[in-house]
């Protein structure tokens, strides 16, 4: 229009997100004409899959969905399918799901923190270059990141696909004794945690800040894992049954995914920013502390800051994960008993990357006869979309390359598990400027 | 000798690894399974000496086909581990070399896949393929019973 040519700058494969996905942006001289995030797989296959399966199978069966967070998976079935049958849990069962959370946090923290994201702040093409320079801090995360999996093959059984976590408790409980052998390991985990955060929080940051709808689970004295009302930053408050009254997915022509929307207003963000903006009072002081000193004062509308707040999260999982094991006295019964009724049951947890909704209709047999999951990249897809379309705007004078790496940078601020909404999505940047610029 | 079967099972060939890892259980030999994810590689292959991992690749050479590379003294050809995650065995293979945390032997057997789709059909050549991984691996262990 202005007799400028056009130019296109492409990335043909995103690194470092979970998954593979093909993200195309348009630019034309300063103004992004568009942005597609393209997701290519059917989403829906496990919904399809778990229709006309015994309630009792869902939470092995959604484990399966995610090789990263399995236990956010079954945590959202086994609360939805409590709420449809109405049983209540054990007290020591909700401590151990918590407990269960914490050593999944760690794990996916870790690997997006050190993994994943740090070699974007360091200038380094990935984290095995990152180690050449940085060996001691590479080290510390592969101890940090098998603490994790300790707790989670404690309670799940085994490592990946925890098979132990059940509808009304778990198939088997640990004992204290086992519970308290991992202390030294987080007394140790929770010092890196501290250091991880001072060192997050020394990283350059790009000066971009967005007007996010964070929304997150909100439990008046804990920070979210399990349970809480459904809020966010602009008057949210609803119980999870309500979800589908306020939340919509909506189809879009370049990818398989659904994009959801909050009802009347557009897209949203879910995931550590979220959490810690609308939960900072139920931070553990120690979290809250190392917060603050970090620069880090809610709200935190910056979401490259989100590598530091994952790390307070570290924290906050690492103390939360020592308070279970102070407290922690074995249930009565490993699990209650769970009867066959019907019913329909929603339950929102918190993934490591945000709220994981789940919604099962049950028919008298207990047999699934409707099944509704939106993880939690579904829901951040349009976000990461509209960040984009800001932050694109922002670099059309940059070199192709450097711009290239940036808007990588931007999408995985979000930790996205392209793998949990769908799989073999192919990052593919394109970038097409007008000449005389 | 420590056998790792890398994969998923619910993403059709993307399971070999895991299927070879099946079989050599029902012969009596130990195998482990990982989704592929590098640090829970790295972690279960600490302190072994002689390891094996199968995974499943996409190289372009046909359906079934069986390679096998000697991860210490080669570099991988990249790119070609089909893992679902961003951070798979190639990349373990590379950070381990860099933090000295690979073992004296470490081998990789890829078996071509053709589908990674959701779901549990595997390809028969896949199939082949996977019995004749894991009937090689347990001649190693010297436990065949084929």
């Amino acid at each position: 229009m202005s007799g400028k040519p056009s130019r296109t700058i492409r990335v043909d494969t995103l690194a470092r997100v979970e998954g593979e996905g093909a993200l195309h942006i348009t630019l034309a001289g300063d103004r992004v004409t568009d942005v597609k995030l393209k997701i290519y797989e059917p989403p829906r296959f496990f919904e399809a899959f778990l229709r006309g399966r015994h309630f009792s199978e869902a939470p092995d069966i959604t484990a399966r969905i995610c090789g990263i967070c399995p236990i956010a998976y079954q945590m959202s079935a086994v609360h939805a399918m409590e709420r449809a049958l109405g049983i209540q849990i054990d007290p020591a069962v909700r401590l151990l799901r918590r407990l269960f959370y914490c050593g999944e946090w760690i794990e996916s923290h870790t690997l997006h923190v050190f993994m994943l994201h740090a070699p974007d702040f360091l200038g380094y093409q990935d984290v095995i270059a990152m180690a050449g320079d940085h060996r001691a801090v590479v080290e510390r995360a592969l101890r940090l990141k098998k603490i994790g999996n300790r707790i989670v093959s404690l309670l799940g059984g085994r490592e990946i696909h925890p098979i132990s976590a059940a509808v009304g408790g778990f198939y088997k409980t640990p004992t204290k004794y086992q519970l308290r052998e991992l202390v030294n390991d987080l007394e140790w985990a929770l010092q890196v945690s501290l250091e991880t955060v001072r060192w997050t929080a020394g990283l350059e940051f790009p000066d971009f800040e967005q007007d996010y709808e964070f929304v997150a689970l909100r439990h008046p004295d804990e920070y979210p894992f399990n349970e809480g009302r459904l809020v966010s930053n602009r008057g949210l408050d609803i119980d999870a049954a309500e979800y589908e009254d306020h939340f919509v997915e909506l189809h879009v022509k370049h990818s398989n995914s659904l994009h959801s929307v909050v009802r009347g207003r557009g897209s949203y963000l879910v995931g550590p920013l979220a959490r810690f903006n609308l939960n900072f009072p139920q931070l553990p002081e120690v979290a809250q502390e190392a917060a603050l000193q970090a620069g880090l004062r809610p709200p935190v509308k910056n979401p490259f800051r989100s590598i530091v707040v994952r790390a307070v999260e570290l924290v906050f999982a690492c103390v939360e994960a020592l308070r279970v094991i102070r407290e922690y006295e074995p249930p009565a019964v490993p699990r209650v008993e769970a009867p066959n009724r019907a019913g329909v049951g929603q339950a929102v947890t918190e993934a490591p990357r945000g709220l994981l909704y789940h919604r099962y209709a049950l028919d008298v047999k207990g047999l699934i006869v409707a099944a509704k999951i939106v993880p939690p990249t579904s829901q951040n897809q349009k976000r990461i979309e509209d960040d984009l379309r800001d932050y694109a705007a922002r670099l059309a004078a940059w070199p192709l390359e450097e711009a290239t790496w940036k808007c990588e940078q931007a999408v995985r601020n979000y930790d996205p598990c392209i793998s949990c909404a769908t799989h073999f999505l192919k990052l593919v940047v394109e970038r097409e400027e007008t000449d005389g610029a | 000798m420590r056998i790792i079967g890398c994969g998923n099972r619910e993403r059709s060939d993307d399971g070999a690894g895991v299927l070879v890892a099946e079989r050599l259980r029902e012969w009596g030999l130990e195998a482990e399974t990982l989704t592929g994810e590098a640090l829970a590689l790295i972690e279960a292959w600490s302190g072994a000496h002689d390891v094996i991992v199968v995974d499943a690749v996409a190289t372009g050479s046909p359906v079934g086909t069986v390679q096998v590379w000697e991860a210490r003294p080669y570099l991988l050809p990249g790119r070609s581990s089909t893992s679902t995650h961003g951070f798979g065995v190639a990349e373990a293979i590379e950070l381990a070399r860099t933090l000295d945390r690979l073992p004296q032997r470490l081998r990789v057997y890829g078996i071509e896949g053709r589908q990674f789709e959701l779901g549990s059909d595997v390809s028969p050549e896949v199939k082949r393929a996977v019995e004749e991984v894991a009937r090689q691996i347990a001649v190693q262990a010297g436990k065949c019973r084929s």
